[in-house]
């Protein structure tokens, strides 16, 4: 095996640990409901890794009759570092994160 | 240079002083207080060019200089005691992010009873946090170490802390000459700290203090090991530059009068006296001789056997001991001569704990126990000096028959 | 080598009176050395502090218990503590008194007095209950112990007195002048 030892364990190489996909530890899985969703971004702000990202508003469909909220960024989780905390859940204000039973 | 009258403490400063420290942060303790209070003087009066960071304890201080000198910092403080012993967990870390931040310690004992004397248990129970280890036997050597360390220290080959250690009160409070060098020549010896390793650099971002597990670890631990061995050359590197520079001569172990049937081996200030002791003996006809250790950590296992060929008896006096053990100088003494068969008894004297005086009589006993062990009358081992020994025996036994 | 011992109370300048003696011995191109023994003394309590002055070199680093002078600084220090312990044979002995040979029962030893605690007061160091005498025993002693020139203390005085530097340094002058060598 081949280690990477640097003097002082220095890591110098920037964002490395983007190599530890930290999605494995993860037993609950949020799923967002995007038709409640108010793209309101609490959930983005919140998110300790972070591990959800804003996206184009057309990559997801927004509530009826909002057309003010469909020209928001959406958001969507990033399954490869999202940890299942559950903070996202617990913070939307209009309870359109829900925690499900993480099935691999 | 400028010959001074200086305490030990100022002879301290004016080594951080001339070695243009960026940061010094601190926390004050008996007896190396003067340290921190003379440097402070000096920054405020736009002598020194340092930022001085007064901490709410030494476990701060240290904190403070590990993070600086991650930043690429060249980095100061002094403690003693207790002070020290706060600092035990951040020493660990100091050497394994590999920081080379030179602290001076007032050697003092540590409590209970509270002490605020000589004595080099401080020292000895940071022994095994991986930093290097001198000791002073005067006020110019505690200067000139100082820079010394710096320059090993700041080495690449080496990059690890280390202590310049000087006796409480009978260096730090005792005044005496010392040669100060002018700063131009300083700057010549220390030129200013160019970290490769650890650094602030947005253009290069790092990240410092990471976890090591079980993958790794074991090979940061090596690495240290390794620097350390590096070490034992570019100590030699430096102190013979510095010779060459200023003219005084220093080595990591010190003969003096070599040749003797019984070597007695010391640290610290109470190296002076020993050669004192040994001068007379010799002209009283005694075969003796004597070793001074100046650098602790790394050891000079092989150097010190070579100075032992020929000894019968080896006498180890320190001022310091390893409770359930042997004193922590003759352990390093007893592995060298096992290591490079060395076949004279060894012997270890416990003196001058607490701030006891260490006087011509404590050798004159050290002498005379060694020469009864060398003609076979006496076994070798342990022996506590100059200590009331039957009155401690009799307050045991109080409370076993209480 | 010689080597003296300084006897006073807390507050009366012992120790900075060795170190200023040590800075001064330098001038004159001995080696010197100067340290107190450091205890919990507070102001008032009986202080010890130790000078060493050699032509080559001082290595040894342990207490002086042979002392080649003794000088106290408070001559009620005499009924306190035994200032001519080890003293060595026909050492010197300073005192800060007003009292006679024969009236201190000091004999066997060089002896020397002065009245340093008048002369401090009269340049203002210190107060008449609490004088602090140390310049004004160094400027008898340098002329008692003739080691020291008197112009090596007075340039010691000036640059390292911590405060009053002029004053102090005439104090030892005066005293240089008024001591007595019995």
């Amino acid at each position: 095996m081949v280690k990477k030892v640097t003097v002082g364990a220095v890591v110098p190489w920037p964002g490395s640990t983007a190599e530890n996909k930290t999605g494995s530890w993860r037993t609950l899985k949020p799923v967002i409901h995007y038709e409640k969703c108010i793209r309101c971004a609490i959930c983005w702000m919140y998110c300790p890794e972070p591990a959800i990202l804003k996206v184009d508003p057309d990559k997801y469909p927004a509530p009826e009759g909002k057309p003010a909220i469909a020209k928001l960024p959406a958001v969507e989780i990033d399954y490869d570092y999202c940890k299942g905390c559950g903070i996202c859940a617990e913070e939307c204000p209009v309870n359109a994160i829900e925690m499900v039973e993480e099935v691999k | 240079m400028v010959v001074m009258t200086l305490e030990g403490n100022e002879a301290a400063a004016w080594g951080a002083r001339l070695a243009r420290p960026d940061v010094i942060a601190a926390y004050p303790i008996t007896p190396s207080t003067h340290i921190p209070e003379r440097l402070s003087e000096w920054i405020a009066d736009g002598i020194m060019d340092s930022e001085m960071i007064l901490t709410e304890s030494e476990h701060s201080a240290l904190s403070a200089c590990v993070g600086a000198s991650a930043t690429g910092a060249r980095v100061f403080t002094a403690t003693a005691s207790q002070g020290l012993a706060l600092m035990h967990e951040i020493l660990h870390i100091a050497s394994g992010m590999r920081l080379p931040i030179v602290m001076a310690i007032g050697n003092r004992a540590l409590s209970a009873p509270i002490n605020i004397w000589c004595d080099h248990q401080d020292m000895m129970s940071q022994r095994d946090t991986g930093w290097m280890q001198f000791f002073a036997e005067s006020n110019q050597e505690a200067l000139d170490l100082i820079l010394i360390a710096y320059k090993v220290a700041e080495d690449r080959r080496v990059l690890l802390p280390a202590m310049v250690g000087l006796d409480a009160f009978t260096l730090t409070h005792t005044f005496e000459q010392v040669d100060v060098p002018e700063q131009e020549e300083v700057d010549r010896y220390l030129p200013k700290y160019r970290p490769v390793h650890a650094f602030l650099d947005p253009e290069r971002p790092i990240t410092q203090g990471p976890l090591g597990t079980p993958q790794h670890y074991m090979e940061f631990k090596y690495a240290q090991y390794e620097a350390m061995n590096r070490a034992k050359g570019v100590i030699v590197e430096a102190m013979e530059e510095f010779g060459r520079a200023f003219g005084r001569e220093y080595a990591p172990l010190v003969p003096f009068s070599p040749g003797g049937e019984i070597v007695l081996v010391t640290m610290g200030s109470m190296s002076g006296t020993a050669r004192v002791f040994v001068r007379g003996a010799r002209q009283e006809g005694e075969s003796v001789s004597h070793v001074k250790v100046v650098a602790f950590r790394p050891f000079y296992h092989s150097k010190l056997a070579e100075l032992l060929a020929g000894a019968k008896v080896v006498a180890v006096v320190e001022r310091a001991f390893s409770y359930g053990s042997v004193g922590p100088l003759a352990q390093d003494v007893a592995y060298a001569m096992h290591r490079y068969g060395i076949k004279a008894k060894l012997a270890n004297f416990i003196v001058g704990l607490g701030g006891r005086d260490v006087t011509l009589r404590d050798f004159s006993e050290v002498l005379e126990t060694s020469k009864r062990i060398l003609k076979g009358e006496e076994d070798p081992g342990v022996f506590w000096l100059n200590v009331a020994k039957e009155e401690v025996l009799k307050a045991e036994e109080v409370i076993w028959n209480a | 080598m010689f080597e003296i011992r300084f006897h006073g109370r807390g507050g009366q300048g012992a120790v900075t009176g060795a170190n200023i003696f040590a800075i001064a011995a330098s001038y004159d191109g001995y080696k010197s050395q100067a340290f107190p023994f450091f205890g919990v003394e507070r102001r008032g309590a009986p202080v010890t502090a130790y000078a060493r002055i050699s032509e080559g070199p001082i290595e040894i680093r342990s207490f002086i218990y042979n002392p080649d002078a003794v000088v106290v600084l408070d001559p009620s220090l005499l009924d306190a503590v035994n200032v001519l312990e080890g003293l060595k044979e026909n050492g010197y002995v300073l005192i800060n008194t007003t009292k006679k040979p024969d009236e201190l029962g000091i004999s066997g030893y060089r002896l020397a007095t002065v009245d340093a605690s008048a002369i401090a007061v009269r340049h203002g160091l210190g107060t008449p209950q609490a004088p602090i005498v140390n310049t004004a025993i160094l400027g008898a002693l340098v002329r008692f112990v003739d080691m020291v020139k008197l112009e090596s203390l007075l340039r010691a005085i000036r640059e390292h007195a911590p405060a009053k530097k002029e004053e102090n340094a005439k104090a030892a002058e005066e005293a240089y002048g008024e001591v007595r060598i019995w």
